[in-house]
């Protein structure tokens, strides 16, 4: 068994390092590093930093086989820091890349996102947020086991130097990691970490492979779906028809037949009730499911319908809502002549998120405690959650974080809907480890959809075919307002991320007004990647892209003129692809096209042009040129791979049945047969991608790819078609 | 529940099970073999596919009890084919895979691919692997492996 000693021998309060020592069951030997983290945090919150006290092996375990283990801080679900962050912290600890491995933290404390305070993914924050924690703690790490070498060769340490996990000393003295992990553990932890110029990197900044490749290509890896524990059954929920509704009563006599199913039961759900399904596996589970008779009571909820919402919202976009920004002359384009105007009314559906894993949690309540197996993208709300329902304080909800097959935000819930319905079912079968699966079914509709939105913006042009005066009125539910984020997110009645894209846009327009409405439908919404960048970079790119044709104006050479100097990042983008992009652009084949659009989201600015042409009456990508500066691109491989499937993700937008709708309540779509993400034949057929050269600190990847493709791709049928498409998705061409 | 014996991965297995129940639940549930994954349920996404003689097939859809003596092929196996092994190798190389969830699906439909198209034209590669969804939007990488597996199977 494991003794921890502290190294530091210092309260565990104040803001330093902390190493400790213990020997593992294994009989090697764990150094772990604890480092309290940023300020930004106490910032963001602006509460006082909570005492922590660190479990061991926090960050680092550099083990006696010489493997150093590294805890990723967040979860793994495609975007790739599994990868990235431990390749920060093995290049600043010179630790042998070979040898590393990468392993999900569980919920913890230390685990947080340094900035955010919680423990997530979010606002592609992950590179960003955790660039300095991860490289200070390699760094850290590093001065320990070269004070260590140097106190044993009696040297001073700066005659010392490190690569790949050995420290090498002035008279050709060798000493391997693992061998000085115990002495390096009694080091004092160093104040300050020495960090490595960008030029000293030997992995940041260079194309490094995913170290999740192989188990994901021989089915070895486990998501948390495939987890599998002595005795553990399998739960599904038949959830109400209309959200919210409850159960007035069942009949299970048919289900109960069902061999291999357990127990049926009423569960309260985050709103309304559903009915539990136990049983030994998935298939009778979702027999009985199948069988149930339930008798729903909506009586007390709203049904929500899309032909009346659309109509709703219309009109309430023809008034002006809560006002996010008003700059200039409010009288500015009443004073324009009518012939110099554009008005414009856009429509966007509802979109399910669909990760291919479906929705799932696996939870064992033993009473004064629990265990939690999730791929979450937000454990400290979902362990606090888990632990309300059970009774228990989150610290006695141990909580594993799972690999997770995608999830472009529809892991974060802020009511933990999922995890509240696993932890109703585990706190009935206390002892017994129990597994609920979401179908695909319940997946597409269980709602946390990208809310719907409606956008009317009256433009005036300016004499130099620039817009002078714009108004722009957008209609769609808050997606933060009742959360507990809606006390940052939500000012003046305006939800930030219902107006990002717009409200702070880099094109310079003189008199801009943008106001908002948020009505509250009976649907529950959520971020879907690059939450209101998808429809605000949609309105803006193929709005200035319209202005640009009618000022008779190359596409990129108008945007290049109307956007504001100091949107660096942008701009570089847009050189960028313009170079790129420019020997295929000049040869197009017949009866292609191209499109143009740029946008900025989560500070990284992106800028993209497609070759398009129409093949059975839908759009055809034959290619996609995209240019990124995100900073400084920790694995440009990574990066490459983002933008070049990202945008494939964001062609969902553009299915034709890429919708999801409801009638009575009801979502009209079932499954992938009527509510269809990109297939291969839909997506571009090669992503050129190309970064900007830069030392600035990383900014996001995650979801900057999805805003651009789908204004791009519609910009290029607007030549094809002579037709401006304003509703989403594409049905009819 | 009826007993059945298949051939899984050259080794007989025995399970009773429903007769309706799916071999891709056969697989999961019954034999813990979890490379295998469930996504839609109806045919719509390929992350179930597997070999069944041969043929790239959707698990999720097929009764264990139609499956009768003909042989399976699964993505914990597929690399003790050669082809198997130069996708799975391709893959890697090409630092194809996202999240992963459907990558067992798109190799298995690759493979299939390439055992009876060797030197696979865009149009090939867009029919075999139309029906595998990747919602990380994997598609040009996919593609590339595809194309750089062929080569190395010349």
């Amino acid at each position: 068994m494991s003794a921890a000693i502290t190294a530091a021998n210092e309260p565990l309060l104040s803001r330093r390092t902390f190493l400790r020592v213990s020997a593992t069951a294994a009989g090697g030997l764990l150094v772990s590093l604890y480092l309290d983290l940023p300020v930004a945090a106490q910032e963001a919150s602006q509460a006082p930093p909570k005492p922590q006290i660190y479990p061991p092996d926090a960050f680092v375990n550099i083990r006696v086989d010489g493997k150093v283990v590294i805890q990723v801080n967040r979860l793994e679900f495609g975007q790739g820091v599994h990868t990235a962050l431990p390749m920060l912290l093995a290049d600043e600890l010179d630790a042998d890349w070979s040898q590393v491995i990468a392993e999900l933290a569980p919920a913890a404390d230390v685990y947080k996102d340094p900035l955010f305070g919680l423990q997530l993914v979010g606002g592609s924050g992950s590179i960003a947020h955790s660039f300095q924690q991860y490289r200070e703690l390699g760094a850290k790490t590093r001065a320990m086991l070269v004070a260590a070498a140097a106190e044993q060769w009696q040297v001073a340490p700066h005659q010392c130097r490190t690569e790949a996990s050995v420290v090498h000393g002035p008279s050709g003295q060798l000493a391997r990691y693992a061998e000085l992990a115990e002495m390096a553990a009694r080091q004092p932890a160093p104040a300050a970490a020495q960090l490595k110029e960008p030029s000293q990197f030997r992995l940041v900044g260079k194309e490094v492979r995913r170290l999740d490749s192989r188990p994901k290509c021989d089915g070895s890896l486990k998501f948390g779906l495939d987890l599998d524990l002595p005795g553990m059954k399998i739960a599904v929920v038949a959830h109400p028809p209309v959200f919210g509704a409850r159960v007035k009563s069942f009949e299970d006599k048919a289900a109960r037949s069902v061999e291999g199913m357990r127990e049926v039961f009423e569960i309260p759900l985050a709103q309304g009730t559903g009915v539990a399904i136990v049983a030994d596996t998935f298939w009778p589970a979702k027999q009985a499911r199948d069988r149930l008779k339930i008798d729903w009571d909506v009586s007390a909820v709203e049904g929500a319908d899309s032909a009346t919402l659309w109509a709703q919202y219309k009109e309430l976009a023809r008034t002006p809502g809560n006002v996010a920004v008003a700059r200039g002359d409010a009288q500015a384009l009443a004073a324009i002549a009518s012939g110099n105007r554009v008005v414009a009314e856009y429509q966007f559906p509802y979109l399910a998120h669909s990760p291919m894993e479906p929705l799932n949690t696996t939870v064992r309540f033993d009473g004064d405690r629990a265990e939690v197996w999730a791929g979450s993208q937000f454990q400290t709300v979902d362990q606090a959650a888990i632990a309300e329902v059970l009774g228990l304080q989150p610290a006695q909800v141990t909580f594993h974080t799972e690999m997770a097959g995608g999830g472009f935000g529809r892991r974060a819930t802020p009511d933990a809907h999922v995890q509240r319905e696993a932890a109703a079912i585990a706190k009935r079968l206390r002892g017994t480890p129990v597994k609920l699966m979401w179908t695909r079914e319940d997946d597409v509709q269980g709602g946390y959809y990208r809310p719907m939105h409606v956008h009317r913006i009256e433009i005036g042009i300016g004499p130099d075919g620039m817009p002078s005066a714009w108004r722009h009125v957008i209609v769609g539910q808050s997606i933060l307002g009742g959360t507990p984020f809606a006390a940052i997110g939500v000012k003046n009645g305006v939800d930030a991320t219902a107006v990002e894209g717009v409200a702070d846009t880099h094109y310079n327009i003189p008199n801009l007004h943008v106001s908002v409405h948020h009505p509250t439908p009976n649907v529950p919404v959520l971020w879907w990647r690059s939450v209101g960048h998808t429809h605000t970079a949609f309105v803006m790119e193929t709005l200035i892209d319209e202005l640009a044709a009618r000022a008779k104006m190359d596409p990129i050479a108008y945007r290049r003129q109307l956007l504001d100097p100091k949107a660096t990042k942008l701009r570089a983008a847009l050189d960028l692809m313009e170079e790129k992009s420019a020997a295929w652009r000049s040869q197009l084949s017949a009866h292609h096209a191209v499109g143009i659009a740029c946008h900025e989201s989560f500070e990284t600015g992106v800028a993209c042009a497609v070759d398009v042409s129409i093949e059975n009456k839908r759009p055809r990508i034959h290619r996609a040129t995209v240019a990124v500066d995100c900073g400084l691109a920790v694995n440009p491989l990574t990066v490459e791979s983002q933008f070049q499937a990202g945008v494939a993700f964001g062609v969902s937008q553009l299915m034709a049945k890429g919708a999801i709708t409801l009638k009575d309540g009801r979502v009209e779509q079932r499954n992938f047969d009527a509510y269809t993400p990109p297939y291969m034949i839909d997506a571009p057929v090669a992503v050129d991608v190309h970064i900007v050269p830069s030392t600035e600190p990383p900014s996001g990847c995650g979801e900057p790819p999805v805003p651009v493709i789908a204004p791009a791709v519609v910009n290029a049928l607007a030549k094809l078609t002579g037709t401006r498409y304003r509703s989403l998705p594409l049905v009819a061409m | 529940m009826a007993t059945y014996q298949l051939n899984i991965n050259g080794q007989r297995r025995e399970v009773t099970t429903d007769p309706s129940t799916p071999l891709l639940w056969v697989l999961r549930d019954d034999l813990k073999m979890t490379g295998t994954k469930y996504g839609c349920g109806v045919s719509a996404c390929g992350a179930c596919t597997v070999h069944v003689a041969g043929v790239a097939t959707r698990s999720c859809m097929v009764p264990v009890s139609m499956i009768g003596d003909r042989s399976v092929v699964t993505i914990e196996a597929i690399g003790q084919n050669p082809v198997g092994k130069v996708v799975q190798d391709a893959w890697v190389s090409h630092d194809v895979v996202q999240c992963g969830y459907c990558q067992s699906g798109q190799i298995m439909s690759a493979v299939a691919l390439l055992k009876h198209t060797p030197n696979p034209t865009d149009k090939n590669i867009e029919e075999s692997m139309g029906g595998n969804i990747c919602r990380c939007g994997t598609y040009p990488r996919i593609r590339q492996a595809i194309k750089a597996a062929a080569q190395q199977l010349q």
